[in-house]
């Protein structure tokens, strides 16, 4: 396993080009996540979320300012950084463990080694029995199992999470948050979470990062000191809640304006 | 013990009914085989009764000892045999040709570019406009019939393999590219993958053509074939062989296309779920 690197965010701004005038999607976002952290970011749709996560990922390079990983800037796609979507996009005409195996096509890695590895990540999303099946046969949260293992089979220093849990039903969803914190415990990389789900965010979290929409801009960061297993009736648990639906309603007084 | 156990007449006939019943829609052939019975017991006797006139419309018996005697003499198969040859020679080369401009052009966006307009214009062009000209150059000869299978499969399996290679989807591109696979990885692993289906269906689209052309040359421009048989008997006033040759072509493409959808299925399973949902999923 490859050592863990802080990721550093520096006055990152990305605007995107529209057919009625430029949309800036972040503006100034400063940010540092440690090694090992697990950070969520919240927010209205539309506050540039997602788009954080895919400079993060290198899926889009056209930005100014700096993210770097430990001392390497990013300038691209690469599996020191894995990705889940909303959406698990398996590639149907291969099964589970054809899916999870894909991550590692240009691993150095004999044959033995890489299904080792699959099994071993087979084990980790609880899927045993499942390798073989194709991605219609297996359920929404079954797939997006599947998605996290392909995600995490090159042992990346980032794991970069869009929405994972927000196409599934309320019950699997809160199982999955479960499941994740698990798995996130045994692989201990630095996961970037991505949700509209206040209560998802403060669950999983150390640290809850509230963005505010258009331009996306960071409004607070929110440190969850609950320690794990978390309940989620709890007083400190309902007071960062409180805290973040705060920060995330001064932003729109309209919403304001319907509260009183 | 000598007791006789007394049946109700009612209910026996009521479970031979049900009986009846149960079997016929349970067993899905007899559905399919009965219509197609029904209509050969109808034609067989209007034609027995004198209704219709043999030189029009012959009986189904007399097409059956029709079809038996050309069996027999071997003169249908070898007539058959000739056009599946044609067909073989002209689909490899057609087929061959759409599959691989197809990919060139679903790959390269540059040669996209430099053929939309020659293939804009050549494409509204029917089938069989080509062919004085193609009886022109090259006489009415086997490479007629060869070129003209050719261009009526060449079609289908182009715009489907083009379809298949460009409408991947851009999520599973964008899986590839955070996995950091290369074009020839993302090529083979994911572009081919997701466009086999439609492939596929162009490669069968293009053999019902070939089949189609391959008879209707042989009846413009031939001296041996399935479709110069039809001609022929025609001429000859024999419609009962017209008839055999008309049905044998009706079997040979339910075969091929029997055929494809076997090597389909087997070959394409991912894609069988979607397949048979829709077959279930069916309004009753």
């Amino acid at each position: 396993m490859e050592t863990l690197e802080t990721l550093f965010i520096e006055n990152l701004n990305k605007t995107y080009k529209a057919e009625n005038g430029d949309v800036q999607a972040l503006k100034n976002v400063n940010l540092t996540i440690k090694p090992g952290e697990f950070v969520t970011f919240v927010g209205a749709s539309g506050c540039g979320k997602s788009t954080l996560l895919r400079l993060i990922a290198g899926l889009e390079i056209d930005f100014s300012g700096d993210i770097k990983l430990g001392e390497n800037r990013i300038k691209g796609p690469s599996i020191n950084r894995g990705m889940v979507f909303q959406e698990a996009r398996l590639f149907p005409w291969l099964t589970a463990e054809e899916n999870i195996a894909f991550g590692l096509v240009n691993e150095k890695l004999s044959p033995q080694e890489k299904k080792k590895i699959v099994d071993e990540h087979i084990e980790l999303v609880s899927l045993s029995g499942f390798a073989k099946s194709y991605p219609h046969q297996l359920s929404g949260g079954m797939q997006q199992r599947v998605s996290i293992a392909r995600a995490l089979v090159n042992y990346p220093k980032i794991l970069l999470l869009d929405e994972p849990f927000g196409a599934l039903d309320a019950l699997t969803r809160l199982q999955m948050q479960q499941e994740f914190l698990r798995i996130w415990e045994t692989e201990k990389t630095t996961v970037l979470l991505v949700t509209h789900d206040v209560d998802e965010a403060i669950y999983l979290a150390d640290r809850v990062v509230v963005l505010s929409s258009r331009p996306g801009t960071i409004s607070k960061i929110i440190n969850v000191n609950v320690s794990r297993p978390r309940d989620r009736s709890s007083e400190a648990f309902s007071e960062i809640k409180r805290e973040i639906y705060k920060v995330i309603f001064k932003d729109d007084s309209q919403l304001l304006d319907y509260y009183i | 013990m000598n007791t006789i156990k007394s049946y109700n007449p009612r209910a026996i006939i009521f479970w031979i009914v049900a009986l009846a019943h149960k079997t016929i829609l349970n067993k899905l052939w007899l559905i399919k085989v009965l219509p197609p019975l029904l209509l050969i017991i109808a034609w067989e006797t209007a034609s027995q009764l004198g209704y219709l006139k043999p030189l029009i419309l012959p009986a189904p018996s007399a097409i059956l000892k029709a079809a038996y005697y050309q069996l027999k003499s071997g003169e249908l198969i070898h007539h058959i045999g000739i056009s599946l040859y044609r067909i073989t020679k002209g689909y490899a080369v057609g087929a061959g040709l759409g599959l691989l401009l197809g990919l060139l052009i679903g790959i390269f966006k540059r040669f996209d570019q430099a053929t939309t307009l020659l293939l804009e214009f050549l494409r509204p062009i029917p089938l069989f406009a080509w062919l004085p000209l193609i009886i022109l150059w090259l006489g009415i000869s086997e490479t007629t019939k060869t070129t003209i299978i050719a261009i009526g499969c060449f079609w289908p399996v182009l715009l489907n393999v083009i379809a298949g290679v460009k409408t991947v989807d851009k999520k599973y591109l964008e899986v590839a590219l955070i996995l950091e696979k290369n074009r020839y990885q993302t090529l083979t692993k994911v572009v081919l993958p997701s466009a086999l289906p439609s492939i596929f269906t162009g490669l069968r689209i293009g053999m019902g053509m070939a089949w189609g052309a391959v008879v209707a040359a042989e009846v413009i421009a031939s001296t041996s074939g399935i479709g110069f048989l039809l001609m022929y008997s025609r001429e000859m006033w024999q419609p009962d062989i017209t008839f055999v040759g008309t049905f044998a072509i009706g079997i040979i493409g339910l075969i091929i296309e029997r055929i494809f959808n076997f090597i389909e299925d087997h070959l394409i399973k991912w894609n069988k779920s979607n397949k048979s949902s829709n077959r279930k999923g069916r309004l009753k």
